[in-house]
């Protein structure tokens, strides 16, 4: 399959490299670089949650002692109909333009209308109360079935669905997807589950809050450092957004604290390069919690509707399934992904799936974590246990008797490679979590989860410095340990000493362009990238000892860091200290469209004990179990497994994003907004299985979002087996579990 | 307007030297209430008065009949008293919920008093064992039940100038003992959806003989629940003076139904923690006697 059969670095655990700055407080993040002679930008948000805006008059705030710049909408392009980038995490600039600042019209609570800078932040946020703006309020509309209804409040009046009459609609887009003949496959079967499931809008939740420094230079060359999954995007969509040439804009990436899909798209950066242009100061912006939260990216609220039809053998007969999403103000395409990959898991040659996208008065949706695909697996997973019961079969055994294996195509219609689904059913069945019984009062249940798994393109950049070390450049953002990962794979193919190598992320300027570090696609397409390198690497060595030999280049072997060739050889670091003399500097670059991705598979097994009296759950025992082909860094991998089952026992718990009548979040704060405290979960057991990705060159497939699909549906289900209650719609938190106990 | 002056008086006296009438300033124990709203622009103080240098703010003292807690000592120090926690666990238990390990280090009783937040979690722990503030201001001393010194949300009863010097408690009477609960969905840094203080005092036939029960975060204040006291006192602390106790604590409850629950769910919740309250006291009393 390969040529690395026998791995020595690879499985490994070293200590990260970035890990000691972290650990002492050194790392820095954000919001942690200061420039000479910066200034600080503040944003002026919207009080209304649906609005016209009349006029805004900068003039006494830009009156005041220290005020340097502001500005409004109007320093940024006018949109028409431009795509930013194409395919998965495409988006049109007229949907990022005003998530950045409003033009005009305001459509959802605490959205950016103007922004000012000044020499403190407090003056700042002085300055900023200063703006006049005046408004036309308009109703505000926050659920997705009022959005709908006749009499709603209409967002755009520009925008119609394809396929729809030009009538005006809040409704954001329409898919609709059938493989077979789902309708008279239902007729097959001996027993139909038609349920409807809710999740709420929800948030990422990372704990670094977005920030950014941008510099402006006399010859219109910016410059911006921030806390971003992908430079790259920053750089794209900053210049589309201000109108600025690409190749004038540098973006360095600071080291991040979380970002789940949130931190792929701007907010505050284009108003800082605005505003460091206006001023000719450096200026730097740091949003505040409350902000993040109400004026950032979240993941959609949905509510799925589920028909499946299965025979009294339980073979999965049909599907119908139909999600329908919310996508805040603007288009955030959340749809899509669930009518492709609603169904994947499963063999089904008769399946419906439908997807639809609504705008409400809120922010527009962004990724996070498997986008769209958690809120629809809850539905689904859900209604194939409560299917498996009523046929009378285990769980796992109704799963392992209809889940896919290589060869089966999902909705998308290519048949899936070598996937690992059906070995970690096996897993699960066989752990000691699934065998031992349940505690008194508590309940057991278990999901199972999908993720496509992006590639996309990636650049590495490796240059042998002369004492043999190497320093390997790329343009990833690191949220996962990637470097570490990075660094064993060029280890392994160099044969040198993990410490010997010192991997980076570079800033745009530095390194080949590389897509957003999301889509669980960085270990595997940049790691792709820099195994090519060392690959490349290795070859021009074997080369020049050959030279040097005066052999032909195909007898020289490599091993163990090291050109041979009979009894002579020629080490890594001998190779690094001459190479001016044997043919110059060692540097290597790659660029890559990635084609080697495989989907990645898991299923969670969850134990919940739900008081019955107060109704609060507490979850006792948890095992995520997960294909990830083939782990480069397991610790890495583990915390992927768990970080996605914490969020989910947070989505299906207690997060949830409360609006009043008036459009505003009520709980814009981790007080309120309650994802979980490490005092509230059990140790979550993750458990690596590795079915090699045959694709990849060391079989890796994604593994960080597929751990955040089967939480939900798992924990649904252990509070039902708790409690005897089925609750289809989430969170779970304690009244709504009191009222319906009662209510029994 | 920010913060213009911060003072840190050394004694009572100068304390209320610099306070004067008390306009425009804000006392500060632990701060972790007032400095959070002064971030959040709900207080905007032009002078900051501290009141950790002043040794009455700061004490914990323990004689025959009473034990006096500054009110600006830090929960931190009453939870390691050599005496204070074992004396009321309960009160002990309310304020290590406070917050986190880092909070419970700054923030003090009397802040979580004075604050008045209906869900303060040591609120109806000091109800339950009747503790009295003890109240200087510029017309002199004065004492206050603790259920009495709160009057609204975010409302106390001092007047401008006035400054809480210490809370006494009585000291239990054999027999006794005490218990706080909280409902929270999370295990910590969290809010009381509802809470609920309970101090009992049992006799050696295991009747009951006295008790206080307090709830809140169900009502616009904390509130000592008299009936329910009566349900038990007399009794062997069996089902039905349980049932008639927390029947008492739900219709004192007049909770709002907002993001943090419902109304009917805090009504419901209340008469469990009280229930529960009990039930842990009464094992504490137990444990001490065998
Ligand atoms: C992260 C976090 C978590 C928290 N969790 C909880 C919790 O779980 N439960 C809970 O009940 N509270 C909680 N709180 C709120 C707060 O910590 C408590 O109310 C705390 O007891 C306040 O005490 P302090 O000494 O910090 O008060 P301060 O902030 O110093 O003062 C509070 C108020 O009382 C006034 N004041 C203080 N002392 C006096 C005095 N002697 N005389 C007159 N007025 C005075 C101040 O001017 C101010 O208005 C939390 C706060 C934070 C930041």
């Amino acid at each position: 399959m390969n040529a690395y059969q026998e791995f020595k670095m690879i499985g490994s655990r070293p200590v990260r490299p970035d890990g000691l700055d972290k650990v002492t407080g050194r790392a820095r993040y954000g919001a942690d670089l200061n420039m000479q002679g910066q200034i600080y930008g503040h944003v002026v948000r919207s009080p209304h949650a649906h609005a016209v805006i009349t006029s805004i008059d900068c003039s006494k705030a830009l009156a005041m002692d220290g005020v340097l710049a502001v500005m409004t909408g109007d320093d940024l392009v006018k949109p028409g109909n431009e795509m930013l980038g194409s395919g998965e995490g495409a988006m049109a600039l007229k949907d990022v333009v005003p998530m950045v600042m409003s033009q005009g019209k305001v459509l959802f609570h605490a959205q950016a209308v103007a922004a000012v800078a000044a020499t403190s932040p407090e003056l700042a946020a002085e300055a900023a109360r200063a703006v006049e703006v005046t408004y036309d309020v308009l109703p505000a509309v926050t659920d997705v079935h009022k959005a709908l209804a006749a009499d709603a409040p209409i967002l755009h009046n520009d925008r119609f669905p394809d396929g729809y009459p030009e009538e005006p609609t809040n409704l954001a887009t329409h898919i609709s997807l059938t493989v077979g003949d789902p309708d008279s496959a239902f007729d097959k079967a001996d027993v139909v589950i038609e349920q409807t499931y809710s999740v709420p809008m929800c948030h990422q939740g990372y704990i670094e809050p977005h920030a950014c420094a941008a510099r402006a230079d006399a010859a219109g060359r910016v410059e911006l450092w921030c806390c971003t999954q992908g430079h790259f995007t920053v750089r794209h969509y900053t210049a589309a957004v201000t109108g600025i040439d690409m190749g004038k804009i540098k973006v360095t990436a600071s080291e991040i604290g979380g970002g789940f899909g949130g931190k792929t798209t701007v907010y505050l950066e284009p108003l800082a390069v605005v505003l460091a242009q206006k001023s000719g100061r450096p200026v730097k912006m740091v949003m505040d919690r409350g902000d993040v939260f109400r004026a950032t990216g979240p993941a959609p609220g949905a509510e799925t509707k589920v028909k499946l039809g299965a025979t009294r053998d339980g073979k999965l007969v049909a599907a119908d399934v139909e999600c329908l999403m919310d996508s805040g103000a603007y288009n955030g395409n959340p749809a899509g992904i669930p009518a492709f990959m609603a169904t994947a898991c499963y063999k089904l040659t008769d399946a419906r799936s439908t997807g639809r996208s609504v705008y409400t008065n809120k922010p527009k949706i962004h990724a996070y974590r498997a986008p769209s695909i958690p809120q629809v697996t809850l539905g689904f997973e859900l209604a194939i246990t409560e299917l498996a019961a009523e046929v009378g079969m285990d769980p796992i055994e109704f799963r392992l008797l209809n889940a896919v294996e290589e060869g089966d195509a999902n909705m998308m219609g290519a048949p899936y490679n070598r996937i690992g689904l059906r070995e970690c059913l096996e897993v699960a069945r066989n752990h000691d979590h699934y065998k031992s019984a349940v505690a008194d009062g508590a309940g057991r249940g278990m999901a199972m989860g999908y993720w496509i798994n992006a590639g996309m393109q990636s650049s590495a950049t490796l240059n042998v410095i002369a004492d043999g070390h190497v320093s390997i450049l790329t343009g990833s953002p690191d949220i996962g340990g990637s470097r570490a990962s990075m660094a064993l794979m060029a280890s392994e193919v160099l044969g040198i000493p993990f410490e010997h190598i010192h991997p980076q992320v570079a800033a745009t300027d530095a390194v080949g362009h590389c897509d957003v570090t999301g889509g669980s696609r960085t270990t595997l397409a940049t790691g792709q990238a820099v195994i090519q390198a060392a690959e490349q690497c290795v070859a021009e060595m074997c080369r020049r000892a050959a030279a040097e030999w005066e052999v032909e280049p195909g007898v020289v072997a490599w091993s163990q860091g090291a050109a041979h060739y009979g009894d002579q050889s020629l080490t890594f670091e001998e190779l690094a200290s001459r190479a001016g003399a044997m043919g110059g500097p060692l540097t290597f670059s790659t660029s890559l469209t990635s084609t080697s991705t495989a989907p990645g598979f898991g299923v969670h097994i969850c134990d919940a004990e739900v008081d019955k009296e107060t109704g609060r759950t507490t979850i006792t025992r948890y095992t995520a179990i997960q294909d990830a082909g083939k782990a480069i860094h397991p610790d890495y991998v583990e915390g992927q497994l768990q970080g996605g089952a914490v969020q989910g026992i947070g989505w299906a718990l207690n997060e949830e994003y409360l609006y009043n009548e008036e459009g505003a979040l009520e709980n814009p704060g981790f007080l309120d907004y309650r994802i979980p405290v490490a005092s509230d979960l059990p140790f979550i057991d993750a458990v690596i299985v590795e079915v090699p990705n045959p694709l990849h060159p060391f079989g890796v497939k994604g593994v960080g979002e597929v751990p955040i699909v089967p939480p939900m549906p798992a924990i649904a289900e252990a509070v039902y087996q708790s409690t005897g209650v089925r609750f289809r719609d989430l969170p779970l938190n304690p009244p709504k579990i009191v009222a319906a106990l009662l209510d029994n | 307007m920010a913060v213009q002056e911060f003072i840190s008086p050394t004694s009572l006296s100068e304390a209320q030297l610099v306070v004067g009438d008390g306009a425009a300033s804000s006392w500060l124990a632990g701060g972790t209430d007032l400095l959070v709203g002064i971030r959040l622009g709900a207080r905007d103080p032009a002078r900051v008065i501290d009141l950790k240098q002043i040794p009455e703010l700061t004490a914990i003292e323990i004689d025959e009949t009473s034990v006096r807690v500054g009110a600006a000592a830090s929960a931190f120090d009453v939870l390691h008293n050599s005496d204070v926690p074992s004396l009321f666990p309960g009160l002990a238990e309310a304020l290590n919920l406070i917050g986190s390990t880092q909070i419970t280090g700054r923030c003090s009783a009397g802040g979580n008093l004075c604050n008045a937040s209906p869900a303060a979690d040591s609120i109806p722990a000091l109800i339950a064992n009747g503790a009295q503030c003890r109240i200087l201001g510029p017309d002199g001393e004065r004492t206050l039940a603790v259920e009495d010194f709160v009057v609204g949300p975010n409302q106390n009863a001092l007047a401008s100038g006035e400054l809480l010097v210490e809370l006494i408690l009585p000291r239990p009477p054999a027999g006794t003992s005490d218990a706080y609960l909280r409902l929270t969905p999370r295990t910590e840094m969290d809010i009381a959806v509802a809470g609920a203080g309970v101090s009992i005092t049992v006799d050696e036939s295991g009747t009951c003989t006295a008790a206080r029960v307090a709830i809140g975060a169900v009502a616009p204040t904390a509130l000592l629940v008299e009936v329910a006291a009566q349900a038990l006192v007399g009794s062997q602390l069996d089902q039905a003076a349980i049932d008639a106790a927390v029947a008492a604590v739900r219709a004192a409850a007049t909770p709002i139904s907002d993001k943090r629950g419902t109304a009917e769910y805090r009504t419901h919740v209340v008469g469990v923690l009280v229930s529960r309250a009990i039930a842990n006291a009464q094992a504490r009393i137990q444990e001490a006697r065998s």
